[in-house]
């Protein structure tokens, strides 16, 4: 890869968070001090246990949370707040119920002040990308999990960030669906180059798709370890290379999870 | 089901016209003479030469006048009240302790206002329909997901924006709500405000004093159906158009 491809794209720095619980008035602690660097164009993963802080982590850098302590780089700049060049992609889809599948997509495109016209062109583009071609006129309601997602990933790829934030979005979907958007997913990214950082609890998700898997303990949220994982795309779940990995990871994410 | 429903209506209209013909209810008129009387009011008019059609007219001008200037007024206050945490905690206790207060207490104030008139009923219509539409704007802003809201700002909108195309159509439904029960209550209000006097001699609640006033009861009756029946309608027109409007619900 090219210098261009290799310089990081997002930066924690000695990340800290914490909420101050209303009930009690305690505070809790949710990132323990993280240090990351993302590079540019790859593929990122990170895996953690249920409730460590993996969705507070990824709206910081989306810019919807302010650090408590620390500092989130996007692109050697700090981040303020949330911005089109920071795609994020939510659990829940978050579609606007009242717009059709083709308005869902132009809405970041009119923001940027594209015609009408030409904003309806770019989003048939990207609904191509995703595979739903024929659903513009569609409302959300009337779609399946996996086909909201879809539409939720073309609504974010349309106003072209330069890095996508997903959080679980494959969470809710049926395992065989799980499977075909994880495909889908890895040939966008080889296809489009942008960088990815993807947020699951499932390591085999992780190990599917990630060229880095980033390993968070329990709360607060430290590092626990960060695997490198080259093995070839399409990647083949039951090739030796690929379970084996997987144990390992399993493995290790399970003592430290311990201590 | 629809038979049934229409059954029951039936039933109770023949058991009134029996028990008026048993003489069991006194001065109150039977189904038959509420018909004719709603005749009498359409072809010679109460009083004669007022008919029905222009107290009718005159009702709806008033209803239409305060409920526009009601919703043009309280969905935008509505949608501010519920966006801006400052604009509720101002605006919240004016609006918990005028709310409370009927139309119709009003009245004398509405008089010197705006004289007696087209324009007095029209603020009594007002007066009712504001404040469910006010109420169901605020409760509709604040029930529309944050999450929305978030992947607005994702994707690059600002405050206005997001006011304008995630809070303002996320609140339609409850908007609507708001319109239906405003428009029945502006109904209501009219009636009532109309009895206490129109300079122009026409309004169904004027209509329905008048005939008080010279104890036909069967008049009296005929123009509570009409009011019903108006009521209904527009409740209707206003489901039908939250249908259409609201597709994607
Ligand atoms: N705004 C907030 N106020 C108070 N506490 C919060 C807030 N947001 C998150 N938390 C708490 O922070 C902790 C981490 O939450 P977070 O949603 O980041 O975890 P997660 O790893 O994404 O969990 P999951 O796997 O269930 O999605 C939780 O205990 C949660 O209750
Ligand atoms: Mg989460």
């Amino acid at each position: 890869m090219d210098v261009e491809n290799g310089g990081p794209v997002v930066e924690l720095r000695s990340l800290y968070k914490s909420f101050t619980e209303k009930k009690t008035g305690r505070e809790l602690q949710v990132l323990d001090h993280l240090d990351l660097e993302v590079r540019r164009g790859r593929f990122t993963c990170v895996v953690g246990p249920s409730g460590c802080g993996k969705t507070t982590l990824l709206r910081l850098i989306g810019g919807l949370e302010a650090p408590s302590s620390g500092e989130v780089l996007f692109e050697g700049s700090k981040v303020r707040g949330p911005g089109p060049e920071r795609g994020m992609v939510f659990q829940e889809y978050a579609l606007f119920p009242w717009r059709t599948v083709l308005r869902n997509v132009t809405f970041g495109l009119s923001l940027k002040g594209i015609p009408h016209r030409e904003a309806g062109a770019r989003a048939d583009e990207y609904l191509e990308t995703v595979g739903l071609t024929g659903y513009e006129d569609l409302y959300p309601r009337e779609l399946s999990g996996g086909m909201k997602q879809r539409v939720a990933i073309a609504r974010t790829l349309a106003v072209q960030p330069r890095i996508l934030l997903m959080d679980e979005p494959f969470a809710s979907l049926d395992a065989q669906t799980r499977n075909g958007m994880q495909e889908f997913l890895v040939q966008l990214w080889r296809r489009t180059g942008t960088s990815i950082i993807f947020v699951t609890h499932s390591v085999d998700e992780a190990v599917f798709m990630g060229q880095k898997i980033v390993g968070l303990s329990k709360r607060p949220a430290r590092m626990i370890k960060t695997f490198e994982n080259d093995l070839p795309y399409p990647r083949n779940r039951t090739a030796a290379e690929f379970t084996g990995l997987r144990a390992r990871i399993l493995e290790y994410l399970a003592v430290e999870m311990l201590r | 089901m629809r038979k049934w429903k229409c059954c029951s209506f039936i039933l109770a209209l023949g058991l009134w016209q029996l028990l008026a013909m048993a003489g069991a209810l006194g001065r109150t008129p039977s189904p038959v003479d509420v018909v004719k009387g709603l005749y009498d009011l359409i072809v010679t008019g109460l009083p004669p030469g007022y008919y029905l059609q222009w107290h009718l007219l005159a009702s709806l001008e008033r209803v239409l006048i305060g409920f526009a200037l009601a919703v043009v007024l309280a969905v935008p206050l509505g949608i501010l009240m519920g966006s801006s945490t400052v604009f509720d905690a101002v605006l919240d206790p004016l609006v918990e302790v005028v709310r409370p207060i009927p139309p119709l207490a009003w009245l004398p104030l509405a008089v010197i206002w705006f004289g007696i008139g087209l324009f007095s009923a029209a603020f009594m219509i007002f007066l009712g329909a504001f404040f469910p539409i006010l109420l169901n704007t605020i409760t509709g802003v604040k029930s529309v997901d944050p999450c929305l809201v978030e992947a607005a700002r994702t994707l690059g909108a600002r405050r206005q924006t997001i006011i304008l195309r995630v809070l303002t159509p996320g609140a339609m439904p409850s908007i609507v709500t708001g319109l239906r029960i405003g428009i029945g209550i502006g109904w209501m209000t009219l009636v009532a405000a109309e009895m206490t006097g129109v300079r122009s001699g026409y309004g169904l609640g004027y209509m329905i004093l008048t005939a008080r006033d010279v104890a036909r009861y069967d008049l009296v009756v005929a123009g509570m159906v009409v009011i019903g029946t108006v009521g209904f309608l527009m409740d209707r027109m206003v489901k039908y158009a939250e249908k259409r409007l609201l597709r994607w619900m």
